[in-house]
């Protein structure tokens, strides 16, 4: 369980200091799928910052399962826009690199190596990249770095997995096969997700709990729950409860922008 | 395809015999007195002629800058290292080190050689002091420069500093390093043959001094080309271990995807 209680953050900022956050409260359940939507600049990143305790509030607490964060919280995976693959690594060894450094793998690494690495090609199959194992990143699309960061930030079985949009630079049919790779991930391993979107169907579609946030300084405006059943199939997004609510949420981040 | 790439390959060889035949052509036709200027005929007689010399000389060049050099790249990556490793740090000692680097090194060459004497000691520190700023300044703007998202994923699974720099600072230094060692090893050569002309018992800027005192232009001239076919190779060796090792760096700059 994730809370952040009356979290307010402000930056140094070159020319003065900039508040990003002011009096965010948020809860996420063990397992839930949360998204987190909102105006360009709101600070969502910033929240994600938070959560996984790289940077500290400058008021109200943040916690995990009851201990507050107060420092980089060391098992949660992570996916940005950006792949961010190292060139010099072969996609498999990308996707290991966490088992080099989070315990207990990383005491096992040399010793059980192959065994990691079958676990890591389980993965790579999952997302339909087990061919391309042995390739270099830029021998590879966007959207196939993109699989294989997903891979990369769920290979040491995260129990927090912070996605800050992560599907946001690919076209919109790699977008919807990425989405549902990500549902069947989650749905199989049962982590807690945050997601950040500009993209409210993706928002819709995945998430349990859809958070809105003001424009800057952000906080939390308003929190919908998504009442579609599990397993979603892509066909959800056709629907007019589904398309009700992207409208809705279109209307409140309108709202939240016109206000600032 | 293959022809044309032969043709372009072979271009350096045609420029290069092209460049020798003018000059030849030059000498002849003007009659240029050989104390001014030697035409290559002359030179590669007297390269043939005094090989011994060349050979000896060229030798004690080779190691004194190989010497310098060497000694550069580990403290130039210490350094660099050390520079890299906070912002804070490159921030404030970056600007130090490019005065230090703007100091013109021959300037230095007469104290060291009022510290250590005459011999292969001011050679090895001049070549040493040359080439060392860059592999600083390169190695340290690869670790400054690291992604900050990639930091962050790394954070979040509990690396440590160190961790950071093992897997991700150092490797990603590589091309930056190459490319330093490319241009410090040239660097480092004519560190060391400056420090040679201007007080050293042996090497090929020694001998040249030698001989220009004894009227010998075209084994001047000779001792120029051998050191520049010196540098060449040098240059070559390190360009080629650059592609070896850090071929990610020039293949992902052709890269397709994001
Ligand atoms: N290091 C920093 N120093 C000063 N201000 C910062 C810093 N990082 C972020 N900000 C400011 O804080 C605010 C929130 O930034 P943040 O990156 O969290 O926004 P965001 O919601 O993720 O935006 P986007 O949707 O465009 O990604 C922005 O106005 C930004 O200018
Ligand atoms: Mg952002």
């Amino acid at each position: 369980m994730i809370v952040l209680d009356n979290v307010t953050l402000t930056y140094p900022g070159r020319t003065g200091p900039v508040t990003a956050l002011a009096g965010t409260t948020l809860n996420v359940r063990k397992g839930e799928f949360a998204a987190v939507v909102g105006p360009s600049g709101c600070g969502k990143s910033t929240l994600m910052k938070l959560v996984t305790g790289l940077i500290r509030p400058t008021s109200g607490t943040v916690s995990i399962d009851g201990a507050e964060v107060k420092g980089p919280v060391k098992v949660a995976g992570m996916a940005f826009q950006h792949a961010n693959l190292l060139p010099w690594r072969t996609v498999l060894q990308n996707v290991m690199l966490p088992l080099e450094i989070v315990e207990p793998y990383r005491r096992r690494f040399s010793r059980d190596k192959a065994a990691f690495q079958d676990k890591a090609m389980a993965l790579l199959n999952v997302v339909g990249l087990g061919a391309f194992a042995d390739r270099f990143p830029w021998e590879m699309s966007g959207g196939m770095q993109q699989r294989a960061s997903l891979c990369r930030s769920l290979i040491h079985q995260p129990a927090l997995l912070m996605l800050d949009e992560p599907f946001a630079a690919l076209d919109a049919f790699t977008r919807e096969e990425l989405w549902c790779v990500l549902r069947d991930l989650w749905q199989e391993f049962g982590f807690t997700v945050i997601l950040v979107t500009h993209d409210l169907r993706e928002a819709a579609f995945l998430a349990d709990t859809i958070h809105v946030m003001s424009a800057r300084p952000g906080r939390i405006v308003e929190t919908r729950q998504v009442p579609f059943l599990r397993p979603r199939d892509l066909d959800v997004c056709y629907r007019a409860e589904f398309t009700g609510l992207v409208h809705e949420l279109r209307n409140k981040i309108a709202e939240v922008r016109q206000a600032a | 395809m293959m022809k044309k790439l032969s043709v372009e390959n072979l271009a350096p060889v045609y420029f290069t015999v092209a460049l020798f035949v003018i000059w030849e052509a030059a000498c002849r036709l003007f009659k240029i007195d050989t104390f001014i200027l030697p035409a290559p005929t002359e030179i590669f007689a007297a390269m043939v002629k005094y090989w011994w010399p060349l050979l000896k000389n060229s030798f004690v060049t080779l190691w004194t800058t190989m010497a310098g050099f060497a000694i550069a790249v580990v403290f130039g990556i210490a350094l660099g290292v050390v520079v890299g490793w906070s912002r804070t740090i490159y921030r404030g000692l970056y600007p130090v080190m490019i005065g230090f680097n703007s100091v013109p090194k021959v300037a230095v060459v007469p104290i060291l050689i009022m510290w250590f004497g005459i011999g292969e000691v001011p050679a090895i520190l001049t070549a040493f002091l040359i080439s060392f700023f860059p592999i600083v300044v390169n190695v340290a703007t690869g670790l400054a420069t690291t992604e900050p998202e990639l930091e962050d994923v790394l954070r979040a699974l509990g690396a440590s500093k160190l961790d950071i720099m093992r897997k991700v600072g150092i490797p990603r230094t590589g091309p930056y390093l190459f490319g330093a060692l490319k241009v410090g090893i040239t660097l480092a050569f004519v560190g060391a043959v400056v420090s040679e002309t201007i007080g050293a018992n042996a090497g090929v800027g020694h001998l040249m001094v030698q001989a220009g005192s004894n009227f010998q232009m075209p084994l001047v001239f000779a001792g120029l080309i051998s050191l520049a076919i010196q540098g060449i190779l040098m240059y070559a060796i390190f360009a080629v271990f650059e592609r070896r090792m850090v071929a990610w760096a020039f293949r992902s700059s052709q890269s397709a995807g994001g």
